[in-house]
């Protein structure tokens, strides 16, 4: 017996509208020749033109980044060891403690996060002259939320793994640490990879927490978008927004490919 | 609250009061023991501890100074020592005092609750056939309806947010197609209003709701269904009584997943609502970019945490707990 829900494919469709005729519309603008954003001017790409010229927007292109990298790769190897705690190393003295302050900033609004962030280096500052409010500030802050993410990658990673191999390399004799570089980090890569790519845009696309620990000239790309975008409609923001959509489309169906290829492969 | 409530309250600070005491004994224990495994332990423990555990410490010390402006940092130190060395430690409880007498926050917190709650029904309607039809499909469609879920997920919220501006403003693309089938005018607008922020959040955080709605749904034996409509039951009266009940997991998880980011959203309220459209987090900000009173912004940190955080990690702690003790029963 199959039946054809009519009202449940077009609550679907509707649903789907939804979410990508914004995202359609703004890629389509994008090309949109006339200054005025509702009035198709025909089709041009002066806006990615002037993309290129805008040197502030460039600049803060970059500093994100930079940020976003060195963030992804340090919560990478922050939150692996927090997982590899939690769902290895059994019951130990402040576990429950480690789990809270894990969750934690997970259910913490950003702005609670930017501000407390904001104060420990203020107070740090004062005290041993460092750090200075940029982009090194901006990167601490962001490892402490986006190694959270990491963990919980990890560890559900962990927790659907089968952990014989690991005992059998351990009853053979090999060192935890040897097991853990031998087995375990190759089992674990593809979360590491997701990880690492969830940190990454996590950073790439924080305002508020970025807002609350940058400095004077360390502008991050959200940073600049957001005060464009508190004026108003620009359509170098259209272009904007459709090379990072596209962008991250691309990156993630690769990422997908590859974790797909691991997994038909092991 | 009943006694059970009462003895797991009970429990949860036995445990920490416990943790504590036994803290350093088992922590030398481990060092001694368990080199390797203590300082991947250690870690991150220490990271977090000093950029985590420790700002809250500082700002709940920041709450209780007094605003200064014109110099840096500006507020009044804690501990200020007289010219003859004489220490003294001066609080100020006057910023609490602020948030309890000023209806302004009060306002603001129960209208943050107010669009949170509300966009998560609205998330559980829109949320709820969707992935009711990625659940049903074959395992290529429902591979790729999932990937569409998910893709807007990976880009950014401020972006997507941006997005909307186009459709909502006046003379945007709601505005012309609403006019072009005679419903309203051309200079018909959402933006601004708490409409728009209703649909910004629902917009931003309906794959929160799907992906563990379908996760459930999944798992679900439509056999039950078909076996009810076996028996005779109508295919609502079925849905009502058995797929609703059983899917019961993912919608609270779903619902939890938006609602408590939503209670502390700043970005969606601050671009599509217009100037009432006061939420805790928008308040926050503008306490200290706009009023640069810190202070005052540490205390509604403070009260943001009792009041949102607390109840959130203390209703995760029980979760977890129920649903050991339901796997252990």
């Amino acid at each position: 017996m199959k039946r054809r829900p009519h009202l449940l494919y077009t609550a679907m469709v509707l649903g789907y509208a939804f979410l990508y005729i914004p995202i359609l519309s703004v890629i389509v603008y994008s090309f949109n020749a006339s200054r005025v954003a509702t009035v198709w001017g025909g089709f041009s790409t002066r806006w990615y033109a002037a993309l290129l010229d805008n040197q502030q927007l460039l600049d803060a292109v970059q500093r994100s980044f930079v940020i976003a990298a060195i963030t992804a790769t340090a919560a990478v190897m922050l939150g692996t060891a927090c997982g590899l705690a939690l769902s290895r190393f059994g019951k130990f003295p402040g576990r429950g403690l480690l789990s809270l302050m894990n969750s934690a900033p997970m259910v913490m609004p950003d702005v609670m996060m930017g501000l407390s962030s904001l104060l420990l280096f203020v107070t740090l500052q004062q005290a041993f002259g460092w750090p200075d409010r940029g982009m090194v500030t901006i990167t601490l802050a962001h490892i402490t939320l986006t190694a959270c993410y990491v963990t919980v990658v990890v560890r559900s990673r962990m927790a659907g793994m089968d952990d014989s191999l690991e005992e059998a390399a351990m009853d053979l004799g090999a060192k935890p640490w040897r097991v853990f570089f031998v087995i375990t980090l190759p089992l674990i890569a593809p979360a590491l990879l997701a990880g690492w790519l969830l940190a990454f845009t996590l950073s790439l696309d924080d305002l508020v927490i970025a807002s609350f620990t940058s400095g004077p000239g360390s502008s991050t790309l959200p940073m600049v978008v957001y005060s464009k975008v508190k004026m108003g409609v620009t359509p170098e923001i259209n272009a904007l927004a459709t090379i990072i959509v596209v962008l991250v489309a691309v990156g993630v169906s690769i990422a997908g490919v590859l974790m797909h290829r691991r997994k038909d492969a092991g | 609250m009943s006694r059970a409530h009462d003895q797991g309250l009970w429990d949860f600070w036995f445990d920490v009061v416990r943790n504590l005491f036994g803290w350093f004994r088992a922590v030398g224990h481990e060092f001694r023991t368990r080199r390797g495994r203590f300082l991947v332990t250690a870690l991150p423990m220490l990271w977090l501890g000093l950029f985590f555990l420790v700002p809250f410490l500082i700002v709940l010390k920041i709450s209780l100074a007094q605003a200064v402006f014109g110099q840096a940092p500006p507020y009044t130190p804690l501990i200020e020592t007289a010219a003859d060395g004489a220490a003294s430690l001066r609080l100020h409880v006057s910023n609490y005092a602020m948030l309890l007498s000023d209806p302004l926050y009060v306002s603001a917190y129960l209208k943050s609750l107010l669009f949170a709650s509300v966009s998560t029904v609205f998330c559980l309607l829109l949320g709820y056939p969707i992935a009711y039809g990625i659940a049903r499909s074959g395992p290529v469609a429902r591979l790729l309806l999932l990937v569409l879920v998910i893709l807007p997920f990976w880009t950014s919220s401020l972006l997507r947010t941006y997005a909307l501006i186009g459709i909502l403003k006046a003379n945007g693309l709601l505005a012309q197609a609403l006019s072009a089938v005679g419903l309203a005018g051309p200079d018909f607008a959402l933006l601004h209003t708490d409409i728009a922020v209703y649909i910004g959040i629902v917009y931003n955080y309906l794959p929160f709701m799907i992906l563990p709605l379908t996760a459930t749904l999944m798992r679900l034996d439509f056999t039950l269904l078909e076996a009810a409509e076996d028996l005779g039951a109508k295919p609502w009266h079925a849905f009502l009584r058995v797929t609703l009940p059983l899917s019961m997991p993912g919608i609270i998880a779903g619902a939890l997943l938006v609602f408590i980011p939503a209670v502390g959203e700043f970005v969606i309220p601050d671009i599509l609502g217009g100037p009432d459209a006061l939420t805790i987090g928008r308040v926050l900000w503008i306490e200290f970019f706009t009023n640069r009173d810190w202070p005052l912004a540490a205390a509604v940190t403070i009260a943001m945490l009792l009041l949102i955080v607390l109840p959130t990690l203390l209703f995760e702690y029980y979760e977890n707990r129920r649903n050991q003790q339901e796997a252990e029963a």
